[in-house]
């Protein structure tokens, strides 16, 4: 099976803190960092990176479209 | 492999698109307006038809959509988008046309105007996003408010016998001849948020081969008006909108589907 690794970048700034993007995630990837951007939005991050897949699924659903996507075949 | 070895320029496969602009959108967190400006800009994108392009926005919400959307737009009079849309198109036949319209426009004041604009058949595309409720003003009950919902017009949830029931305009205008593709989705989640696309990019090819009027309601929510967190707010419309608006195409290619 060819396997793909994903990794999203959030601009934390950017980021409203809706989490939206936490259910949509199948892999569990995302969650939401105990600090708070310079609005006071507690933003979303990689907790778990090695299980990424790129999906862009977290991406699409942001509605600030926060979230930039990478993934590459290994 | 390492996260840094992945996060370079050639591995990128989603960012916003250039089309919006770097302004911070005023919307609450997790309110479904963000996706519905994105996907749009993302459709003209792909189509490449930025130059060609020309935008009508709203009062309400959105009104500020000419700060998000970074193609020539103008904003209209309260519910009067599809008026000048239409002039628009009438002066300039060759060009796309969208308006994007909150329900308190579209389906309150602006009534007269969409109904008479989908019965003409204009050539535009009008983005319709329902959350049933009036967001800007501060949560007042609209004509889509659901029965027994609670606004701050309605304290004790819409009562049909002296509010009336929820307006389902876009079966209403499904059924006037002029209108050749109407479609209601939503962007809650990735499946919705791709079939949202689809549709919209048939609606703009619809404008480029003149076939007239197409619709697209989009279910959003509404989570500070319905004084929830976002994905709280999620799950409410899908168990108590859904039911009342159900998803998918009323009338494709100017024929109404039969409901099976």
């Amino acid at each position: 099976m060819a396997k793909v690794k994903g990794a999203i970048v959030v601009d934390t700034e950017t980021c409203k803190g809706c989490e939206v993007c936490i259910p949509v995630c199948e892999e569990k990837v995302i969650s939401m960092s105990t600090e708070v951007n310079r609005k006071g939005y507690h933003y979303a991050y990689m907790s778990n990176p090695d299980v990424c897949t790129g999906c862009t699924n977290c991406a699409i659903v942001c509605p600030d479209r926060a979230i930039t996507v990478y993934r590459i075949k290994i | 492999m390492e996260v840094i070895d992945i996060i370079k320029p050639e591995n990128q496969v989603f960012s916003k698109t250039c089309l919006m602009t770097d302004a911070t959108l005023s919307y609450c967190p997790g309110c479904g307006h963000g996706t519905a400006h994105n996907l749009v800009m993302e459709v003209i994108d792909e189509l490449g038809i930025v130059e060609d392009t020309i935008g009508v926005a709203p009062v309400g919400c959105s009104v500020l959509a000419y700060d998000f959307m970074n193609v020539d737009i103008t904003q209209a009079a309260h519910g009067r988008a599809p008026a000048l849309a239409t002039a628009i198109s009438r002066t300039w036949p060759n060009k796309y046309i969208f308006t994007y319209q909150g329900d308190g426009d579209l389906a309150a004041i602006g009534t007269a105007e969409t109904i008479h604009a989908c019965n003409r058949g204009e050539n535009i595309v009008i983005i319709f996003v329902n959350n049933g409720i009036y967001g800007m003003t501060g949560g007042q009950m609209a004509p889509t408010t659901l029965p027994g919902m609670r606004t701050s017009t309605s304290p004790h949830g819409r009562e049909i016998e002296t509010m009336g029931s929820p307006l389902k305009i876009t079966e209403l205008i499904a059924n006037l001849p002029g209108t050749y593709y109407v479609t209601r989705q939503s962007v809650h989640t990735h499946k919705h948020v791709r079939k949202a696309k689809k549709a919209i990019k048939n609606a703009f090819n619809n404008t480029r081969l003149k076939k007239g009027l197409s619709f697209i309601e989009i279910v959003s929510n509404c989570n500070s008006g319905w004084k929830m967190n976002p994905n709280e707010s999620n799950n409410w419309m899908e168990e108590n909108m859904f039911p009342y608006f159900p998803l998918g195409d009323i009338k494709v290619k100017g024929k109404l589907k039969q409901k099976s």
